[in-house]
């Protein structure tokens, strides 16, 4: 991916969000607070006086010098609102990641190994059902199981200190990551499948080295590569499920914010969400491009 | 077979044994028959709602509310208003049917439209088409349409809207992948050699040969935009209460999830079977597409 092309995209389709907007936008933000003067002032802080491509040179001008406007309903920047409520988005995404690779690698690969087994056909049966599963809904179980009943977890909230927010965050990371498991389960089972069929496995078992380690240095290997590969390709898949699970266990994250100020009518706080959000896939992407080459030399050479 | 047959006539044959073959596939291949027997059961309850519901999913009933499941005329009990929840999971079905094909459907046929152009005509019209694409790729899915909701304002109309403004790039490229693939094909350049007519050899040449790894995409996706429909309706950004939308309905009965946990956990329930349903006849098509290779 060409990251300089792709972030310029990202500000056309951003910038042209707002122009989404039906009918007077000054109409729609104000609202019962219609004035003349009110509307003018509203296009004329949201750049409408100008011709498009001046309104998004300026846009862009605003953007590189950090400014997102002005949030309608907080009263202060949009930069300051989003930055406020981006650690615990950054929190919630990590810690889903990491129990993603916890319960995916494992289960993948053994369902590889034992193919046709009991544990594979319970791990398919299991993933089949995961990937058809509402995450939203999902997150209502375990608050319901876990918080209520047990009471081993906080039913909401994100906590002050750090083992407060491992705390608060475990359940709604818990969530986000049995349905991104459900996917890389299933791309690991079968490329390790794949791997395990190579010649050069045949050759390593009949050189006699231990099925152990021909297990870690080759099918291992292999398989973590293929984790790192469908992680970032389904990186967008994972901050989709945090905008969403935020909301059900009421995390003041980006994803809450999102769905709040869509409802206020804030829209450049949406339009700055949305592009904070996808600067953030291609970000990550660029981190697994270089995870997956040092692992791989293959990906340097091309 | 003797030698007088003329040469249509044994291809003919060929393709009736080959087409035999696989009617034969498709009766063993379980996971296929399973799927579409799920959903074409879901699809006749949900028609067929009034014939096996008295109960209208709107109406209130002030006397029996927050009924259990089981409870004699309620086989899956009534919410805070004392609606039948059974009836309303059936109503509410239409909806979210209706979200699965209509997104689904439109996009598919757009984006296998544009992704067949794209690899056929190459240059630089494939060059822009896939840039584009590769921009939408960039942004993640769920908020790029709930940005482009909340600018349009929610309703379940300017849902279908961001899902046919954003899905249809997947299907394009899908669908410009295997046709640049098809493009060197020997049966390909032979239809060209023919003088075939661009438009004849991109619909009866390349487009049959790519059209089923858009189908198996397909029920991947219809699963997706069930499960975003319903996220929406959940975040009131879709469906609306009192519509029996599930998502909606799920967000609804999480007020009473402590005294009654069949309101949110029953419309559930219908999503997950729905969603299986479509994601057998995924793996089933990718087992007979497998199989004929």
């Amino acid at each position: 991916m060409q990251v300089i092309p792709v972030l310029i995209g990202i500000t056309v389709i951003t910038f042209f969000l707002l122009r989404l907007i039906p009918g007077d936008p000054a109409l729609q933000i104000l609202g019962q607070h219609y004035t003349k003067a009110g509307a003018i002032q509203v296009r004329h802080s949201l750049g409408l006086d100008r011709p498009l491509w001046q309104q998004y040179l300026l846009f862009l001008q605003h953007l590189l010098q950090g400014n997102l406007g002005e949030s309608i309903t907080f009263h202060q920047s949009t930069r300051s609102v989003i930055g406020e409520r981006l650690p615990p988005t950054l929190f919630l995404v990590g810690y889903a990641a990491i129990i993603a690779l916890v319960v995916s690698i494992p289960t993948g690969v053994i369902s590889a190994l034992r193919r046709g087994g009991i544990f594979d056909q319970t791990a398919r049966v299991t993933t089949l059902v995961g990937f058809a599963m509402p995450s939203f809904w999902l997150g209502i179980i375990l608050i319901l199981i876990f918080s209520i009943h047990l009471q081993l977890f906080p039913v909401n909230g994100y906590g002050n200190t750090f083992t407060q927010h491992l705390d608060h965050l475990f359940l709604p990371s818990l969530t986000i990551a049995l349905g991104f498991s459900t996917i890389i389960i299933r791309t690991l089972r079968s490329s390790t499948l794949a791997v395990l069929a190579t010649d050069y496995v045949d050759t390593a078992r009949i050189k006699g080295i231990s099925r152990f380690a021909v297990l870690r240095r080759h099918v291992l290997r292999n398989a973590v590569v293929s984790v790192v590969v469908v992680f970032g390709i389904n990186l967008a898949f994972l901050i989709s499920g945090t905008v969403l699970i935020e909301n059900v266990f009421g995390i003041p994250g980006v994803g809450s914010l999102l769905v709040d100020s869509v409802s206020t009518r804030d829209y450049p706080v949406v339009q700055g969400v949305t592009l904070v959000l996808a600067f953030l896939v291609v970000a990550i992407n660029l981190v697994t491009d270089v995870v997956h080459a040092s692992l791989d030399p293959r990906v340097v050479a091309e | 077979m003797n030698a007088t047959m003329n040469p249509g006539a044994l291809l003919l044959e060929r393709f009736e044994a080959r087409a035999g073959r696989r009617r034969g596939r498709v009766r063993r291949n379980a996971t296929l028959i399973v799927g579409c027997s799920i959903l074409g059961i879901v699809i006749v309850a949900t028609l067929a709602a009034p014939l096996l519901t008295p109960y209208n999913p709107n109406t209130i009933d002030p006397l029996h509310p927050l009924a259990p499941p089981l409870t004699p005329g309620h086989p899956l009990g009534t919410d805070q208003f004392g609606r039948d929840i059974f009836a309303r999971i059936l109503y509410g079905g239409r909806i979210d049917l209706l979200i699965a094909f209509g997104a689904t459907g439109v996009t598919l046929v757009a984006g296998t439209a544009i992704g067949l152009f794209s690899g056929y005509a190459g240059g630089w019209a494939d060059s822009v088409i896939m840039r584009i694409v590769d921009l939408f790729f960039a942004f993640p899915f769920f908020v790029l349409v709930i940005a482009i909701v909340a600018m349009l304002g929610p309703s379940i109309f300017n849902m279908f809207v961001a899902i046919w403004l954003t899905s249809w790039i997947s299907y394009a490229r899908i669908t410009r992948g295997h046709t640049v693939l098809a493009k060197g094909r020997e049966y390909v350049l032979a239809a060209k050699a023919l003088g075939y007519r661009h438009s004849r050899v991109m619909l009866r040449h390349i487009l049959p040969n790519v059209v089923s790894f858009v189908l198996i995409f397909a029920m991947v996706d219809a699963v997706g935009n069930i499960l975003l429909g319903a996220a929406l309706g959940f975040l009131g950004l879709g469906a609306k209460p009192p519509s029996p939308e599930w998502g909606a309905m799920i967000a609804d009965g999480q007020n009473y999830i402590l005294s009654s946990w069949w309101l949110s956990t029953l419309p559930g329930v219908a999503i997950v079977i729905v969603g299986v349903g479509f994601s057998l006849i995924g793996d089933g098509l990718a087992d007979l597409l497998r199989a004929d290779d």
